[in-house]
């Protein structure tokens, strides 16, 4: 019992994460909060791929003296590229916040429209 | 194990980032949640990616986080009540994860050796990265040599997100702060840095 928790209990916490950020993006209307929510998601997607390139008993892959079981290096290729262009989608999705806010005055989803709530002009 | 102190610490990060309303608490709580999560990546054999994720998580998407505070309102609209849910939110989060969770049962074991991710081209990789390449270090040699092209392409996405970015931000504004012209300076180095 206890090894089947250990073994999948990398996948379980990844999905627990996945959906804590699942979770932010529905419910809060916050725009810098959904990419927030977002950013959680997308870490733990990221969590499952390094998860699933680990050997026990390897090591890091760089090739050293005394070292012959290495994990996988493709996962790690592959999730190198992706928290570089996370964080570019990133910077276009809070540029877009900041725009609605420079038009509606909130980046809150239920206050856009709200006349209470529109800039004043200057 | 390490691991397993980790994995906890990340979900009681992660549940206080949707928890707490001002939003700068939450991007510093962020910035943590991206630092434990570099942490990990050490623990689990991948040095490289938890130098980028230390550089480019916690450090460059904290900045534009703040850079993008210092522009939109720091509090987000207050909950009617303290730990009020969103109930149809929670049911489809609750169905979705029950679902994965099940769906893991057919993943191999952690750590397994034998497991498919390990035994197909993964293998070749590690075994003739060195003659073929002369790098020691295999995730830099798939990531600039024999996968260059692609990691071409990921330049041609952060351009064009940085030209995305700067579209957004440069059209003459009507209603521009007056801090505006900072912001955008900050989020154009953001995207230099990594390209």
């Amino acid at each position: 019992m206890m090894d089947v928790v250990l073994s999948y209990f990398n996948y379980w916490v990844v999905i627990l994460l996945m959906m804590i950020g699942f979770y932010g993006v529905i419910a809060h209307g916050n725009m810098d909060k959904k990419l927030m929510a977002l950013g959680l998601f997308q870490t733990s997607v990221f969590i499952l791929f390094i998860s699933a390139g680990k050997v026990i008993g390897g090591a890091t892959p760089v090739i050293r003296d005394g070292v012959s079981v290495f994990s996988n290096p493709l996962p790690h290729v592959l999730i190198l590229t992706a928290i570089v262009v996370g964080v570019a989608t990133t910077a276009v999705g809070l540029a877009l916040a900041v725009r609605i806010n420079e038009a509606y005055g909130t980046i809150e989803d239920d206050l856009i429209g709200d006349p209470s709530h529109e800039p004043e002009e200057p | 194990m390490i691991d397993i102190g980790l994995l906890i610490f990340l979900v009681v990060v992660a549940v206080a980032v949707i928890h707490v309303r001002n939003l700068f608490t939450a991007s510093m709580l962020f910035a943590i949640y991206s630092l434990l999560s570099a942490g990990l990546f050490v623990v689990l054999d991948a040095g490289d990616v938890a130098l980028t994720e230390a550089a480019v998580g916690a450090g460059i998407s904290t900045l534009l986080f703040l850079a993008t505070l210092t522009l939109v309102d720091r509090e987000e609209a207050p909950a009617i009540k303290p730990w009020r849910h969103h109930w149809p939110a929670l049911l489809v989060v609750g169905i979705t994860g029950a679902f994965l969770v099940y769906a893991t049962l057919d993943l191999p074991q952690f750590g397994d050796p034998n497991s498919p991710a390990q035994t197909h081209v993964g293998a070749q990789y590690i075994a003739n990265t060195y003659e073929d390449m002369g790098i020691p270090n295999m995730v830099a040699a798939v990531l600039a040599s024999y996968r260059s092209i692609d990691t071409l392409g990921e330049g041609f996405v952060i351009f064009t997100a940085g030209l995305a970015v700067y579209a957004l931000l440069s059209v003459p504004p009507r209603r521009r702060r007056k801090n505006g012209a900072h912001d955008k300076a900050a989020e154009k180095t953001g995207e230099k840095s990594h390209e």
